[in-house]
């Protein structure tokens, strides 16, 4: 209880509460602006916090974190954009019903959705923060290094179909994290006698241009749509109604998105297919699903906010960024000398259940945030692609420029923005780059103090939970080899060609040709957006 | 068709070739620059310690995945479509241009200044020209300059410009323009 009230008297500050105010509302602005999306807006964002405490500074990071996906509904459900990657799964269920001129009831449904997987999962990490107190500090450097480890094999199985170039990508990100002078000999690498590499590649600078400059980069050689948002009808409070009517999938879904939000790399794309899938094959109606159901989009809504806080835990309890979003954050805790790991459980509890709060608010002030203003948000989702690309570029500046006034940043930043926009046109990801920048570092120290204790191989995994990682990450790798190989098609023969031509004759036969132009759009833009945000 | 099936992204076909055979071919260049950019040390106190140890494995890990990527390809070289979209990379170029022009006058002509004359500049080339959306683009400037410079109070130097404004206003435009 003393936490608690400690944990109050860290958040009873005005700085800290208008962080929040301003992080929930702005995170809702992003998310429900297509092309934008919450990695853009932080990484902007990332700079200005460093001269903020660390609390403000992370409260405003975790309000847009939290909130963006409940904007990111928004055009998801009305225009069948995604605002952020993972309100892809919405676009299923929330058109079709807006469609049927029910788009007032499936944004209810997706809010009250997201608020119950919100809560969910700041509940579940208040519950669990006891246990973490007592496991975070059972883990050493090779716990550590094996956690670590474990995520950036996750990262690259996470990527079906794609695993190859995520492997790649993520071992690009590990070579990032050595250049420069290494802390221990203080030898030089891979610097080309350069001097202004020998301080290494800012994590900052390259989050900004792979997700800020690409971003903007691609909106400006894109074309404007004309974006026709469709009359609906219903009450914005009739989704709270209806979500109790489906305990059991809003229920499962937050599970999942809590259990996958706890492992690192796997995220919310993740933890939204699956209780999608298993929504899907426990509903009565499957057949609904992808036509507008009210379980697929409780499943998906819930799951993908029900992540944002459980990714706190592996940041928090062992300074391990689940995902891009966190990887973020990890560099602001480095700036405000607050060190995440089971030394944070142990002497800043106060601090952490004030992180816990904050998104318990968060997701209050969100809900009513949006219920008075969803009006005026379905207007942001209409500002032209070419405009907002150049808002992009200006913003990115600033975060570029900030962090210590040099060109040779902004250059560094334009050059990985150039690659990340090569990578957005293939539909490839950036991820993997950047964690495995973040957990590339924490691997080769740890790694390096772990072998100053172990002898023989076996000492490495002779505590329980290093032989629980260790085994883990076995099974990961041998069965993804095993249905790899099972499953194996060349990469560049895995065209939609034979798939669509069998979708195109069942949908000529007998169906209307409104239809058919709307279901080509759906696939356009969900090929699109897939890795958009991400 | 699976929602399994449906949500896996797929790398788009054309232009995968030049970009994994480039990718390649830069991976194997590191590899060979390996022994003169990183230092083997002998009294290292383990292997981990070594400083080449990461490096090489982040590298001979690219060379493999890149490489078996290529390797599992069945078209490995590139067609017309495949430079067509290799063209296509180049477009953001010029936007890559123009803002490195922009980093570089703020220094002298000043964040408020070149903001305004970026954003409306840029926002006629995209072929926005009506009077409002240069006013929008305008506005947008001054916003930014004022939340971040003004308000949040972020690290971006005075200009050389302001040097010649009166004492009065000098002070005041070094710190918050």
């Amino acid at each position: 209880m003393d936490v608690f009230f400690a944990a109050l008297d860290v958040l009873a500050r005005w700085d800290v509460m208008l962080a929040l105010v301003v992080g929930s509302i702005g995170g809702v602005a992003i998310g429900a602006i297509p092309g934008v999306g919450p990695a853009v807006a932080i990484a902007i964002l990332l700079p200005a916090t460093f001269s903020m405490d660390p609390i403000v500074g992370l409260t405003m990071l975790l309000g847009i974190y939290g909130s963006s996906m409940y904007g990111g509904a928004i055009p998801a459900i009305l225009i069948n954009t995604p605002g952020t990657a993972v309100n892809a799964l919405t676009t299923y269920d929330g058109f079709p019903m807006t469609l049927r001129g029910e788009g007032r009831r499936a944004l209810s449904l997706a809010y009250s959705a997201s608020f119950f997987g919100g809560i969910f999962s700041v509940l579940c990490l208040i519950l669990l923060s006891p246990v973490l107190a007592k496991v975070a500090p059972m883990f050493g450097s090779r716990e550590i290094f094996l956690a670590a480890l474990l995520g950036i094999v996750l990262v690259v199985t996470a990527h079906k179909g794609q695993m190859l170039v995520a492997a790649a990508l993520s071992a690009f990100g590990i070579l990032l994290s050595t250049v420069g002078l290494e802390p221990v000999k203080y030898t030089r690498r891979f610097t080309f006698e350069q001097t202004w590499l020998a301080s290494g590649v800012d994590l900052i600078v390259v989050v900004l241009g792979l997700f800020a400059l690409s971003q903007a980069f691609l909106l400006l050689t894109m074309d404007d749509e004309k974006i026709r948002t469709p009359k609906s009808r219903g009450s914005l409070f009739q989704g709270f109604r209806e979500l109790m009517r489906h305990p059991r999938v809003a229920g499962i879904s937050a599970s999942f998105g809590v259990l996958m939000g706890m492992i690192p790399g796997v995220g919310e794309f993740t933890a939204q297919f699956m209780s999608y899938t298993s929504a899907r094959k426990l509903s009565k109606s499957p057949e609904a699903f992808g036509h507008g159901s009210s379980e697929g989009l409780i499943a998906s809504e819930t799951a993908n906010n029900a992540v944002p806080a459980a990714a706190m835990i592996p940041l928090l309890a062992l300074g391990i960024p689940g995902e891009a979003l966190t990887a973020m954050m990890l560099s602001v805790f480095y700036v405000h000398n607050v060190v995440p790991g089971p030394g944070l459980f142990l002497y800043q509890m106060d601090f952490v259940v004030a992180l816990y709060l904050a998104l318990l608010i968060l997701n209050v002030l969100v809900v009513g945030f949006l219920l008075v203003s969803t009006g005026a948000l379905v207007k942001l989702t209409q500002i032209p692609n070419r405009f907002l690309g150049m808002c992009i570029l200006l913003l990115s500046f600033v975060g570029v420029y900030s962090i210590r006034n040099s060109a040779v940043d902004c250059a560094i930043a334009a050059v990985f923005g150039l690659f990340g926009y090569v990578l957005k046109r293939l539909n490839l990801p950036i991820v993997p780059i950047v964690l495995g920048m973040v957990l590339g570092n924490i691997m080769e120290v740890k790694l390096r103090a772990a072998m100053n204790r172990v002898n023989t191989p076996w000492d490495f995994i002779d505590r329980p939970i290093a032989f629980v990682l260790f085994v883990l990450i076995l099974l990961i790798v041998g069965s993804t080899a095993w249905k790899t190989w099972r499953d194996w098609t060349p990469a560049d023969r895995r065209s939609l060609a034979r798939k669509s031509s069998a979708r195109f004759a069942k949908r000529i036969s007998g169906r209307q040709t409104r239809h058919f132009d709307d279901r080509l759009k759906i696939q356009r833009r969900k090929r699109t957006y897939d890795h958009l945000g991400s | 068709m699976s929602t399994e099936s449906e949500l896996q992204a797929r790398t788009r076909v054309s232009g995968q070739i030049v970009f994994v055979g480039a990718a390649l071919l830069v991976s194997l260049v590191l590899l060979s620059q390996i022994p003169s950019q990183t230092v083997w040390i002998e009294d290292a106190k383990s292997f981990a310690a070594q400083p080449r140890f990461w490096p090489a494995v982040a590298i001979v890990t690219m060379v493999v995945t890149f490489g078996l990527n290529f390797w599992l390809m069945k078209r490995r070289r590139p067609a017309r479509a495949d430079w067509a979209e290799a063209r296509r990379w180049l477009e953001p170029l010029e936007y890559a241009v123009w803002f490195m022009v922009y980093v570089f006058a703020v220094p002298w002509i000043g964040f408020l200044p070149m903001s305004i004359a970026f954003a409306a500049a840029l926002t006629w080339r995209l072929g926005y020209r009506s009077a409002l959306y240069i006013w929008l683009a305008v506005a947008f400037a001054v916003g930014t300059v004022i939340l971040f410079k003004g308000i949040l109070g972020v690290k971006i130097p005075g200009a050389a410009l302001y040097e010649l404004l009166p004492d009065a206003v000098r002070s005041f435009a070094l710190q918050y323009l």
